[in-house]
């Protein structure tokens, strides 16, 4: 379960940037993954939400977005998936995987209603 | 003495083992001396190694929708702020620390016992010193890789790691500060054996070399793309062994074009020396093409 471990880093970074940006409550933090960072979505929403409680997160929805990796077919040429396949969804040929990302980034934030940060400032 | 971590710092991603403030390094006898930062065997690591809040401040702005609702974002060079940055900095470091010292530095990944050590002795023994090598290696415990390679002649720094399952990037640089400063032209990390974590944590390596012992499944690299993809060579070990333990060659050929069609893959048995030479070819084409690099 080492997606609990990648919460923590997660919590503490959001922690940081809302004491840096006077954010006091979020509803939503979006989050994009590499194909290969190795991180399983279902586990870390749930690792995230239990430890979310009682930070500026609590509540927060994780918005989960998964940068497709290229893989490549000789017959079908090559093209995008979200997901790892060893064979041609369209052809059951090998499929090569071509070029796929290992980051892991928070790439954005959404506040409560009440929070009082005025985003121009 | 045991000291207690004061932050939260690099963990393993990928299996969750948090615990990496108590590594040990243990160069190699006579030569290096503990590095700053480091003393009775024990890491301590500054707060400034943190670092996630540097650039925290770059590029986040808010946008304000139809509705009100107010949203912040960051647009880095991927899309955001990275997570896990601690170690990716340590990273760069190292990077910067062997283009300076002229080293390429190979990272030498694969599950336990797929013969790194033995493929290491015997490189050592052809090559250093006419090229000048060094060794950092990584295990749980025991410095028994270290002492199996110090015949060769080359430095040789074993970290233990405890209980962490990969090498970071601050264990490499505390144990290459121990390394003598001038003569190491190949350095080789010799990574705590394991498929899964290693892969996560950049160490400033100029190339992953991946090992794949004929003793395993011919499949490993697509049950694990992530250590597989990106490597610069796979090295399929003990092929002497293929026949007996029913390895198929070109099928694991096959699966390793798969995940990593660039890299180049060498067959090679330690102990009867079948393959050594295309390997140090490998090594030296690796050498040759570092050293253009550096001259622009």
């Amino acid at each position: 379960m080492h997606e609990v471990a990648i919460s923590e880093a997660l919590l503490d970074q959001l922690v940081t940037l809302a004491e840096q940006h006077g954010w006091t409550r979020l509803s939503r933090v979006w989050v994009r993954m590499g194909m290969l960072s190795g991180v399983v979505p279902e586990a870390l929403e749930f690792s995230f939400s239990a430890m979310a409680t009682g930070t500026v997160a609590e509540g927060a929805e994780l918005v989960m977005e998964t940068v497709p990796g290229r893989f490549g077919c000789g017959t079908c040429g090559e093209f995008d998936l979200e997901r790892f396949e060893f064979a041609c969804p369209q052809c059951d040929g090998p499929l090569q995987l071509l070029k796929a990302g290992r980051e892991l980034m928070i790439s954005g934030v959404e506040l409560m209603d009440d929070s009082p940060t005025n985003p121009e400032n | 003495m045991t000291l207690q971590p004061t932050q939260k710092t690099d963990m393993c991603e990928n299996c969750g083992c948090g615990n990496n403030d108590h590594f040990h390094v243990h160069p190699t006898p006579g030569e290096g001396h503990l590095p700053h930062g480091l003393h009775e065997g024990h890491a301590h690591h500054e707060s400034h190694e943190h670092g996630h809040a540097h650039e925290a401040d770059g590029g986040w702005h808010a946008h304000t929708a139809a509705d009100g609702a107010v949203s912040w974002h960051r647009h880095g060079g991927h899309g955001g702020q990275p997570v896990l940055d601690a170690n990716q900095r340590e990273a760069e470091r190292n990077r910067g620390y062997f283009r300076a010292r002229d080293m390429l530095a190979l990272n030498l990944v694969s599950s336990p016992g797929a013969g790194k050590t033995t493929l290491l002795r015997k490189t050592l023994e052809r090559l250093h010193p006419r090229v000048g090598c060094a060794v950092v290696v990584g295990d749980l415990e025991t410095q028994a890789d270290a002492d199996a390679l110090r015949p060769g002649g080359a430095p040789v720094v074993q970290i233990t790691t405890g209980t962490v399952c990969h090498l970071d990037a601050r264990m490499v640089s505390a144990a290459v500060d121990t390394l003598p400063k001038d003569g190491v032209r190949l350095l080789f990390i010799e990574n705590v054996g394991n498929l899964v974590c290693p892969a996560s944590f950049d160490l400033g390596e100029s190339h992953r070399i991946v090992l794949l012992a004929a003793t395993e499944g011919e499949n490993k690299p697509l049950k694990y793309p992530p250590i597989f993809h990106g490597a610069r060579a796979v090295v399929i070990s003990k092929t002497d062994l293929a026949e007996p333990a029913g390895f198929d060659i070109a099928l694991a050929r096959e699966a390793i074009a798969q995940v990593a069609p660039e890299a180049e893959i060498i067959e090679v048995s330690s102990r009867t020396g079948a393959g050594i030479d295309a390997w140090l070819g490998l090594l030296e084409r690796l050498l040759a093409s570092d050293a253009l690099g550096a001259k622009h």
